[in-house]
């Protein structure tokens, strides 16, 4: 297979770019949200519902043998993918939330007790906040907080003073949907194994922008959705170390996660069926494996030249525009861009740059706590993709400040 | 004036701008240079939360009319309901259930009305209509 170097090359792979949006060419920037998807993985699902449908795991007849080929190879893939070092270590979901309300239910009831709590930062998703609490309102469990500084740091002086022992479970991102900084998790993990307690990674935007080994990181949890990783939508995987996911019980019950069912007693299958009741979508997860494959072909020097490229050219933008803040700043950027504009509600700056033809994010992007923490009701997200160019950074910039001037 | 002949007027006003910049230029200034709401209006159960944007709707029942005041921390928001405050406040509670709005997609701004966009609005035209509901419910 041919290696791909350069980012036009690259875009000819996405039709969903090639589109006019209010008139104006399509200049996609809400990548953080959502990914569009490779023609390969749109082709592969195609096919599999015109002509490989069959229900995996389930039958002797050709089209269930093909079909669970196809899933069971995607399980190799997204394995190696994150090098993960047994392929049962890999459950698929319907994608992060689904996985992050898999280890809280299973994992936090089995482990949370009245007293004990769990540790999340001042930065988390809604995802990464509320299975917690629910599974607190269960157990009597209760939640702590590590702090973010003004930059979107995590407050690494606290830390040591919140990993008491009644921490069972660190539950962090990886990277923030909002702030776009690599967080500093390697010393997170080892503060946190130090002192015997577990740490789960929400990966849903760290596994678009970084490589991740999940072996080289140690942690004990991996999470990240289908969907922005140039998948199909409704997939995801749970990634967890074999003998903790052997430890906890299963979370949801049904076909294809059982051993051997009598009205007395059912005794549950191995790992990872046990976490996959009934149908999985095995046609979006054959669909995500068909997406890893396609960035297996993507030369890694190129990804990463052109993100610290983009990054830098939105940075010197951005900041030359009056009255702009840039929440999450610093060392370990990726191209996601949180801001507001001093005066101007971000709703407005989005409704004109959409009639620009440019897609944004605005709102509190399931991150309320924070919008709280930096004061304000809504920001506005710029997410790039791999597949942005400068020109459309060129543009995004013009159209901002021409939005910017109407509203002030 | 009735409410079709106010919405009229409105079409009218905005059949003179060709480009969407224009139009929501227009908007703008219609939000910047209007205060809908005494401060004392923007209390918590006035308020009509979406994700994007915050809405406060005031009613005040006058002899057989329904006032309205409103704001909303979004200018180009603020810009439209304006438009619909002219249509709206000042009314019976027959008229505003009979108003169809359709000059919203006359002037193409319906995208603005979609429950996708999560701005309020929506949801502030359906307290209108809630209003004019439990006031007429009143006078009987």
């Amino acid at each position: 297979m041919e290696i791909i170097k350069n980012v036009y090359e690259l875009r000819e792979n996405f039709p969903a770019l090639n589109q006019k949006v209010n008139g104006k060419e399509l200049v996609y920037f809400d990548n953080g949200a959502t990914a569009q998807k490779p023609a390969c993985v749109s082709d592969l699902v195609m096919r599999m519902n015109e002509g490989l449908n069959g229900n995996i795991h389930r039958a002797v007849h050709e089209l269930s043998a093909r079909s669970t080929e196809l899933y069971e190879g995607a399980r190799d893939r997204v394995r190696l993918f994150i090098n993960a070092k047994f392929r049962e270590e890999i459950i698929f979901t319907s994608g992060t939330t689904a996985a992050l309300n898999l280890v809280a239910s299973s994992f936090g009831g089995k482990y949370l007790n009245k007293g004990d709590s769990v540790l999340i930062t001042q930065a988390e998703h809604h995802s990464n906040i509320v299975p917690w609490q629910m599974v607190c309102e269960r157990t009597g469990a209760r939640l702590k907080v590590l702090p973010v500084d003004d930059d979107g740091r995590w407050d690494m002086g606290s830390l040591a003073g919140l990993l008491t022992k009644d921490v069972k479970i660190v539950s962090v991102s990886h990277i923030s949907n909002v702030l776009g900084l690599v967080n500093p998790v390697e010393e997170v993990i080892s503060a946190a194994h130090i002192r015997g307690i577990p740490v789960l990674l929400d990966g849903a935007q760290g596994v678009v922008h970084s490589r991740v080994d999940v072996q080289k990181l140690d942690c004990d949890f991996y999470l990240f959705s289908g969907h922005k990783l140039y998948g199909p939508t409704g997939t995801g995987v749970l990634y967890g170390k074999k003998e903790i996911l052997e430890s906890i019980p299963p979370w949801m019950g049904g076909g294809d996660m059982v051993n051997t069912v009598t009205f007395a007693k059912t005794t549950y299958a191995e790992i990872p069926l046990k976490f996959e009741a009934g149908t999985p979508n095995f046609i979006g997860a054959a669909g995500l494996g068909e997406a890893v494959r396609f960035l297996e072909g993507i030369s890694g020097d190129f990804l990463q030249e052109h993100e610290k490229q983009l990054t830098d050219k939105m940075i010197q933008g951005l900041t030359s525009i009056n009255g702009l803040r840039i929440y999450g700043r610093g060392e370990g950027k990726i191209p996601l861009f949180s801001f507001s504009v001093d005066g101007v509600h971000p709703t407005d700056l989005a409704m004109l740059l959409d009639k620009m033809g440019i897609a944004l994010r605005s709102g509190m992007m399931c991150a309320e706590p924070l919008m709280r923490r930096y004061g304000q009701t809504g920001m506005l997200r710029a997410s790039l993709a791999m597949y942005n160019t400068a020109e459309e950074v060129d543009y995004f910039l013009k159209s901002l400040k021409r939005a910017v001037n109407m509203l002030t | 004036m009735t409410v079709k002949e106010v919405e009229k007027q409105i079409v009218e006003e905005f059949s003179i701008f060709e480009e969407w910049l224009d139009k929501y230029e227009y908007l703008i200034e219609l939000g910047k240079s209007l205060p809908l709401i005494e401060e004392t209006g923007k209390r918590d159960e006035n308020l009509i939360k979406g994700c994007q944007s915050r809405v406060w709707l005031d009613a005040e029942y006058r002899e057989g009319k329904i006032f309205f005041t409103a704001d909303s921390d979004a200018i180009i928001t603020k810009g439209i309901i304006s438009l619909l405050l002219r249509v709206f406040s000042g009314r019976t509670p027959e008229e505003i259930a009979d108003a169809d709005l359709n000059f919203i997609k006359e002037i193409g701004l319906q995208d603005n009305l979609s429950p996708t966009r999560a701005n309020g609005l929506l949801a502030m035209i359906r307290q209108i209509k809630f209003y004019a509901m439990a006031f007429s419910s009143k006078q009987i």
